[in-house]
C-alpha cells in the first residue's frame, strides 16, 4: 500500500514518518517511534490505553489515523515527568495512593488525569469519576486512582492533600 | 551508645519489613510508561502472525483455500491443521487431560475457533492475509444449551473421542459428557434429607463470563536454527510450567527453551493455559527462520483464550425448624465448551468446588459433578478465584440465604447459628478439608457491628411497609456473605499440574555489601511481589527491602515454581522465601558467633543482625555479616551468602471474610445504586496493608462486574454475543461503587509467617454480597431466587415477574 509522509510534534520533539493511510496513530507511536508507554487494550476504543493528549485534548490513539495527526502536538506517558527527570505530581499521586497495579492502564490514566487536571484543576471525587469514565482498570477499583489524581491536584495546587476518611 | 545510634524503631522502619504500607518498586517504570509488555518486545526481522477463525459454532471444514492469501503482499505463510499434522501438532493437551485443536481439523466446535494462521511482514498484512483466505464449511446443528448435551439426540461434537467410554476423570455417560466427579457420603446425606424438618432446593447458576485483563494473551517466539533454541516472551502465569509443555508436546530438550514472561498487565486466570496462538507462532518461527509475535485482539480474547464459572448448581440444604444444618446436596452441571481445556490441578476436574460446605458445621454432604461438551470456547479457568472456589461461595451463600428466608430467620443470625466454632479447628469438612484456622464469629460479629446491621434492618422493615402503602417505588437490600476460600495449591500429595507437584521456590544470593537477589517460581501480574517478596526478606534477615532486588519471570535464571494463580503466590512462594532466608539467617549465626567469639546459642536476634546475650553492645549486623561471609568465613566453612528452598506446603491456607451490601432498586427501571459495601478480610499475617486493601479493591469491583454485569451469552445457533466491551461490562469509575475494607488476623498455623493469600478472596466473598443484596431486596414480594447478572434489565424482569410493574394501559 502507498506510503504517506507525516510529520508532527511528540513530546516536544519534531518526528516524521512514512505511514500507510490506514496506520493508526497508536501503531505509530508504538511501533514507528518505539514509544512503548502507550498500549493497547481493546479494539473499540473503550479502555482508554491508548490515550495521548493531541492538541490539548485527550483522545484514544486507536482511532486516529497517523495522517490524521499531520502537524498535531502530542504528549504520551513519556512526556510526562517533571523537566529534571523527577516524577510529577500526578505520577508521584499514582504511586503514593497505590493507585496503580499491573500498570497497563496506568499511561492512559494519567495522560487522561492531566488534561482533566488542566480542564478542572480543583476537581470533586465526581468529577474525577466522570473525568476519567474513557478509561477502563481491571485491578484498583479507581479508588486509589481517584486519591491519586486528589494528591496530585493539591500539590499542583499547593495545598495539603488529605486523605478522605474511609 | 552515642546520639547517633538509631532507636529499635528507626532501626525497622528502615528495613520497611513486613506489616509496612511500602510503597511499590514496579510503580517507579510503570508510571513512566516503561514497563516491558509482550507486545513491547520487537526484534529484528520479527514477523506477526494472525488467526483467520470460524464465523460458525458447529461445520464441517470441507476445504481451505490459502492461495490468494499467499499472493496478498506482505503475507510469508499460511499455517493449517494440514500442516501442523507434519510436526504432529494439530492437537495439543489440555491440563485437564484432553486434547484440543490447535487449528480446525475437519470441523470446527466454537465460534471464533482458530482455523488457519497467517504469518506476514506487519500486522496490518496478516490482516489482509486472513481476509484472502478462503474456507468452505458444512454448518452442522449447534449444541449450546448444556442441559441438553446428554439427551439421546444431542448431536456428536468430539467426533475424535465419541466412542471412548473413559476419559481422563473416569468413566462418560454419553459421547457429549467428559466426567462425572463425586464426593462426600451419599447415603448419610439421603438419610439427613429423609429426616430433615426443613429443605431448601434451588438451581443457582453461575453464568459464563470472562476474567479479561486490560492486556490480551500474546506471545513472541523466536527460533535459532543454528543453536536449535527457542525463546518465547509470553503473557504467562506460569512461565516453568510452559517451558515444561512446549518441551513435552514439541520434543525439544527443556535446557534449550527459554521462556520468559516479561511485565504482565494483568491475568486474573486467563493467562495460566496454553493456547494455539502460542503454539502457532512458535510453529511459524520454526517454518520461517524469524522471530514472529502473535497478539490476540479484544474480541478474540473474550471469545476464545478462554472463559470461567459456566456451572449450574442445584442446592439442596437440610435444617432443623431452629435452623441448625444438617445436610448439604449439590449437583453440578458444568459447561466446560468444546474441549476440556480446565485450568485445576490435575487430579480436580470441577477445582475444589468441594469447598461448597463453605463456613458452616454440615455433618453430612454430598456433590456431584457432571462436567459436558458443548459448542462454546473451552476454557474453565479459576478468574481471580482459587479452582472453582467462587462458584462453590457463591452456591453456598445464596443456599444459606434461601433457607433462611424458608425459615423466616435472618441470614446473619442463620450463619453464626451454623459457623464452624473457633474451638473446631483444625476443622474437617463433610467433604474433605482440613481448614487450617478461623474465629468467624469474631469477624461477622464486627461486620454486623460496623455497619449497624440491626439498624440497617429496622430501616429495611420501614421501608418495605412504606413500599406495600405505594409510598416508594424503591426497594432496599441487605447482602451479607461470609467466605471461606481454598487457596495456595498445594501439597505434592494431592495437588500436581500434568505431573509436577505444585510446589513453590525461592533463590536468594546476598552480595557482600549488604544487598542481593531473590528470584522465585511466580509471577506477579500486578499484585506487586517485587515489594512485598522484599518485605518478607527484611523482616527475616534484617537486610532493607530496598536492597533487595526480586525478579521473577526468566526460566533460565528463576528456581522451578508452578507460577501466580490460586492466591497461591504468597501461602506457598511466600512460605518458600521465609525458608530460603531463614537457611541464609542460620549460616549468618554461625558467622556471627565466631566473629564475636562465642557460641551460636549464647547469640540471639535482634532487627536486624545477632547480639550476645546478656551483653548488648556486642552486636554484628547483617550487611556485616554479608561482608564476612565472602571475607573471612569461619575455618571449613563455604564462602558466600546464599539459600534456595522448594516448599511443598503440608496443608492448604482457609482465608475467610464477611461482606455486607447495601443496594437500592428502583422497580420501575431496575436501576440499583449500592449505598455501602463492606469488606472484612482475614488473610492471616499481613505483609503490605497498602497492597492488600488494594487487592481487595480490585477483586471486589470484578465482583461488582460479575454479579451486576457480566456475561459471556450464547444465541440458539451458537452466536457469542459478549465479544468486545460494548457488550461485556467493564465498569468505570462512574459506575464502580465506593469500597469499605476491614480486618481481623488469624494467622495460619502452619505456614512459616502465618500468611493466607487474600488477592482473590474479594472477588469469591463479593459476588454473592451483591447477588444477595439484590435477591434480599426482592425477596419480602415473595421472590426466592433471580439468576445472575443482576443488570438494569433483569432486575426490570424480576420486578415485572412479581407482578410490579403497571402496563400502561391501551391507547
Amino acid at each position: 500500500m502507498a506510503k504517506t509522509h507525516v510529520t508532527m510534534t511528540v513530546n516536544g520533539a519534531q518526528v516524521e514518518g512514512l505511514v500507510e493511510p490506514r496506520t493508526l496513530l497508536v501503531h505509530f507511536i508504538r511501533e514507528n517511534l518505539q514509544m512503548t508507554g502507550t498500549h493497547i487494550g481493546c479494539d473499540t476504543t473503550h479502555c482508554g490505553a491508548c490515550t495521548v493528549d493531541l492538541n490539548g485534548m485527550s483522545v484514544k490513539s486507536c482511532t486516529v489515523f497517523a495522517v490524521q495527526a499531520e502537524g498535531a502536538e502530542i504528549t504520551t506517558i513519556e512526556g510526562m515527568a517533571n523537566a529534571d527527570g523527577t516524577l510529577s505530581a500526578l505520577q508521584e499521586g499514582f504511586r503514593m495512593m497505590h493507585g496503580l497495579q499491573c500498570g497497563y492502564c496506568t499511561p492512559g490514566m494519567i495522560v487522561r488525569a492531566h488534561r482533566l487536571l488542566q480542564e478542572n484543576p480543583s476537581p470533586t471525587e465526581e468529577d474525577i469519576r466522570a473525568g476519567i469514565a474513557g478509561n477502563l482498570c481491571r485491578c484498583t477499583g479507581y479508588q486509589n486512582i481517584v486519591k491519586a489524581i486528589q494528591y496530585a491536584a493539591a500539590k499542583q495546587n499547593g495545598v495539603e492533600f488529605k486523605e478522605a476518611a474511609e | 551508645m552515642n546520639d547517633m545510634t538509631p532507636t529499635r524503631e528507626e532501626r525497622e522502619a528502615r528495613l520497611e519489613g513486613m506489616g509496612c504500607k511500602r510503597k511499590r518498586v514496579e510503580d517507579i517504570r510503570f508510571t513512566q510508561g516503561k514497563g516491558n509488555y509482550v507486545d513491547d518486545v520487537k526484534l529484528p526481522g520479527m514477523l506477526h502472525g494472525d488467526f483467520v477463525r470460524s464465523p460458525h459454532a458447529h461445520a464441517r471444514v470441507k476445504a481451505i483455500n490459502t492461495e490468494a492469501a499467499l499472493k496478498v503482499p506482505g503475507v510469508l505463510a499460511v499455517i493449517t491443521a494440514e500442516t501442523l499434522k507434519t510436526v504432529n501438532l494439530a492437537w495439543m493437551p489440555t491440563l485437564a487431560g484432553d486434547v484440543q485443536m490447535v487449528l480446525a481439523d475437519g470441523k470446527v466446535l466454537f465460534q471464533n475457533q482458530e482455523v488457519a494462521f497467517v504469518v506476514a511482514t506487519d500486522r496490518y498484512a496478516a490482516d489482509d492475509g486472513i481476509n484472502a483466505v478462503e474456507v468452505e464449511y458444512e454448518p452442522l446443528p449447534p449444541l449450546v444449551d448444556p442441559f441438553k448435551a446428554m439427551a439421546p439426540d444431542a448431536p456428536v461434537l468430539r467426533e475424535d473421542i465419541k466412542d471412548k467410554s473413559d476419559g481422563a476423570h473416569g468413566p462418560r455417560k454419553h459421547y457429549n459428557h467428559i466426567f462425572e466427579w463425586t464426593v462426600g457420603d451419599k447415603d448419610l446425606t439421603d438419610v439427613a434429607f429423609r429426616k430433615a424438618e426443613v429443605t431448601i432446593k434451588e438451581l443457582i447458576s453461575y453464568q459464563r463470563v470472562h476474567p479479561s485483563p486490560l492486556e490480551t494473551c500474546q506471545c513472541v517466539c523466536s527460533f535459532d536454527k543454528i543453536k536449535g533454541e527457542l525463546t518465547i516472551w509470553g503473557t504467562f502465569q506460569a512461565p516453568h510450567v510452559i517451558r515444561t509443555v512446549v518441551a513435552l508436546i514439541a520434543k525439544l530438550p527443556e535446557q534449550k527453551i527459554h521462556v520468559i514472561s516479561p511485565d504482565i498487565g494483568g491475568g486474573f486466570g486467563n493467562k495460566v493455559g496454553a493456547y494455539p496462538g502460542y503454539i502457532c507462532a512458535a510453529v511459524a518461527s520454526i517454518v520461517t527462520g524469524k522471530p514472529v509475535k502473535w497478539v490476540e485482539d479484544r474480541m478474540e480474547n473474550l471469545t476464545t483464550t478462554s472463559f470461567a464459572r459456566d456451572y449450574h448448581m442445584t442446592t439442596e440444604i437440610a435444617a432443623t425448624k431452629e435452623g441448625k444444618v444438617t445436610g448439604l446436596r449439590v449437583h453440578v452441571l458444568a459447561d466446560h465448551g468444546a474441549f476440556d481445556a480446565c485450568a485445576d490441578p490435575s487430579k480436580w476436574p470441577a477445582g475444589f468446588f468441594n469447598i461448597v460446605t463453605g463456613s458452616y458445621d454440615f455433618p453430612t454432604a454430598h456433590l456431584a459433578v457432571d462436567g459436558v461438551y458443548t459448542n462454546k470456547a473451552p476454557g474453565g479457568v479459576a478468574y481471580r478465584c482459587s479452582f472453582r472456589v467462587t462458584e462453590a461461595a457463591y452456591c453456598i451463600e445464596r443456599g444459606m440465604d434461601i433457607l433462611a428466608q424458608k425459615l423466616n430467620m435472618d441470614p446473619a443470625e442463620l450463619r453464626l447459628k451454623n459457623f464452624v466454632r473457633p474451638e473446631q479447628f483444625p476443622y474437617h469438612s463433610a467433604l474433605g478439608w482440613e481448614y487450617d484456622s478461623g474465629d468467624y464469629h469474631t469477624a461477622m460479629t464486627k461486620a454486623m457491628e460496623t455497619v449497624d446491621y440491626a439498624g440497617l434492618r429496622r430501616e429495611q422493615a420501614a421501608r418495605r411497609e412504606a413500599f406495600k402503602r405505594g409510598e416508594t417505588r424503591e426497594i432496599m437490600g441487605i447482602g451479607v456473605s461470609f467466605f471461606t476460600e481454598i487457596v495456595g495449591a498445594g501439597p505434592s500429595k494431592n495437588c500436581d499440574i500434568l505431573g509436577i507437584a505444585m510446589f513453590d521456590s525461592c533463590e536468594i544470593r546476598l552480595h557482600p555489601t549488604g544487598a542481593g537477589i531473590a528470584r522465585m517460581g511466580t509471577k506477579s501480574q500486578g499484585q506487586g511481589h517485587e515489594t512485598t517478596w522484599a518485605q518478607i526478606i527484611a523482616t527475616e534477615i534484617g537486610i532493607p527491602a530496598d536492597n533487595i532486588m526480586v525478579e521473577e519471570g526468566n526460566t533460565d535464571t528463576a528456581p522451578y515454581g508452578l507460577g501466580t494463580y490460586g492466591s497461591r503466590s504468597t501461602p506457598v512462594a511466600g512460605a518458600a522465601i521465609a525458608m530460603a532466608a531463614r537457611k541464609i539467617k542460620a549460616k549468618a549465626q554461625m558467622i556471627a558467633a565466631y566473629k564475636l567469639e562465642v557460641h551460636e546459642d549464647d547469640l540471639e536476634w535482634d532487627i536486624d543482625g545477632f547480639r550476645v546475650k546478656g551483653l548488648p553492645e556486642k552486636f554484628l549486623g547483617m550487611k556485616d555479616i554479608c561482608w564476612l561471609a565472602y571475607n573471612s568465613p569461619p575455618p571449613g566453612m563455604e564462602p558466600g551468602l546464599e539459600a534456595v528452598s522448594y516448599y511443598d506446603p503440608p496443608n492448604m491456607t482457609y482465608p475467610f471474610g464477611a461482606y455486607i451490601c447495601v443496594m437500592d432498586i428502583d422497580v420501575d427501571t431496575g436501576v440499583y445504586k449500592v449505598r455501602r459495601f463492606y469488606a472484612l478480610d482475614d488473610c492471616g499475617t499481613r505483609i503490605n496493608p497498602m497492597i492488600i486493601e488494594g487487592q481487595v479493591h480490585g477483586g471486589l469491583t470484578e465482583a461488582f462486574a460479575i454479579a451486576m454485569g457480566q456475561e459471556i451469552h450464547y444465541d440458539e445457533a451458537g452466536n457469542v454475543l459478549g465479544g468486545s466491551f460494548m457488550d461485556f461490562f467493564l465498569p468505570t469509575a462512574v459506575e464502580t461503587p465506593h469500597w469499605e475494607t476491614d480486618f481481623t488476623v488469624t494467622p495460619s498455623p502452619h505456614h512459616p509467617i502465618g500468611a493466607k493469600g487474600v488477592g482473590e478472596s474479594p472477588n469469591v466473598g463479593g459476588v454473592p454480597a451483591f447477588s444477595n443484596a439484590v435477591n434480599d431486596a426482592f425477596s419480602f414480594l415473595g421472590s426466592v431466587h433471580i439468576q445472575m447478572p443482576h443488570d438494569f434489565w433483569r432486575n426490570w424482569q424480576a420486578a415485572k415477574d412479581l407482578g410490579l410493574i403497571r402496563e400502561p394501559a391501551a391507547a
